[in-house]
């Protein structure tokens, strides 16, 4: 089966058509994705902040990620959660989104970005735990999770935008492929 | 009553110039979600340990100090984009239910957060009992928490 036909499986489900139809569960759901935001990605930046030293300077970086990585988690959980939800009330025309599969791969190397921070920088963070002028590795993860979490939250918010949706042609080559649109051929 | 004031805000250029572009108003609206995190993070920081969670090691009033920059830059961002938002649909926005919840509790957000918050969150922490801390905290939060929610419904309405 392919992503799409399991998608188009996806949008034949009563649930998913409900959701989609809500009056109120879909604003919902909605809105706390956003809510979710100011938790998840608040806290990122507060930590990404940290690490560029350019706040809680006299907080060790080892106990700001402590106290928050918890609270962090428990918010990625949530947009998770409601990001799914979200796909789920109208799964086709997002997975035919360039938007959302440029978010999706923004996600990915953002999570590369947490996997190399953790195995390669926070292991030897008692080295400069109590810098104010971390090291330079340190301040470009910092840096990169500020700019991929930035480009998430933008190409989320395009998804809602219709510009480049399949079922308006004719779109460019590229934006076809992209979206792996399925145009079917001009008929004589 | 107020409705002449948001015809009259239909004609300045700057919503005109956003209404005019396929793009401005989704690239606003974008940054104006980049200001909320910034400001949700500032916020909850120094809420949450008024709550007592969090980095419940430091100060409040620690907090409260390295987090306000951030919340006013996340402030600022806000204002900047949300001005213009604001500027390219006042008519409908005058219909709205969830754009005049969200103007009334924003003042109420903002005044509560310059005000009885700031006093609390940078007192002396001996001052400020625990149970007052953990009142102003939740207040905080709720209140932003409205402010944003009802801002994201104006979207479907």
């Amino acid at each position: 089966m392919s992503l799409l036909a399991f998608c188009e499986w996806l949008d034949s489900t009563d649930w998913s058509t409900a959701l989609h139809e809500s009056m109120f569960m879909y604003p919902i759901v909605e809105s706390t994705h956003v809510v979710a935001l100011m938790l998840f990605v608040g806290f990122a930046t507060i930590l990404d902040l940290r690490l560029l030293g350019l706040t809680l300077k006299r907080v060790p970086v080892s106990q700001v990620a402590e106290r928050l990585l918890p609270w962090t988690v428990a918010g990625f959980i949530i947009m998770v959660i409601t990001g799914v939800l979200l796909f789920y009330a109208i799964p086709v025309r997002t997975y035919q989104s360039i938007f959302f599969r440029a978010k999706l791969i923004f996600l990915i190397l953002a999570g590369l970005n947490v996997w190399f921070f953790h195995t390669r920088i926070f292991t030897r963070i008692a080295e400069w735990d109590l810098a104010l002028i971390t090291p330079k590795a340190v301040r470009m993860a910092g840096l990169a999770s500020l700019v991929l979490w930035a480009a998430i939250i933008i190409a989320g918010r395009m998804i809602a935008y219709n510009w480049f949706d399949c079922d308006i042609q004719p779109q460019s080559a590229f934006v076809n492929w992209a979206a792996g649109c399925v145009v079917p051929l001009p008929t004589p | 009553m107020l409705l002449p004031f948001f015809e009259w805000c239909e004609t300045l250029w700057l919503g005109q110039f956003v209404i005019g572009s396929n793009w401005l108003f989704p690239v606003i609206e974008s940054v104006h979600l980049l200001g909320l995190a910034l400001l949700g993070g500032s916020v909850l920081l120094v809420d949450l340990r008024l709550l007592g969670l969090g980095l419940k090691d430091r100060a409040v009033s620690e907090l409260a100090l390295d987090a306000r920059r951030w919340m006013l830059t996340g402030l600022a961002i806000m204002v900047v984009t949300g001005i213009p938002l604001f500027l390219s649909e006042p008519i409908k926005l005058y219909y709205s239910t969830a754009f005049w919840i969200k103007i009334t509790t924003l003042p109420i957000a903002l005044a509560f957060a310059f005000t009885v918050r700031a006093r609390v969150a940078l007192a002396d922490p001996v001052r400020g009992t625990a149970r007052r801390q953990q009142l102003v905290g939740a207040l905080s939060i709720a209140l932003w928490v409205t402010v944003a929610v009802a801002g994201r419904w104006i979207g479907f309405s």
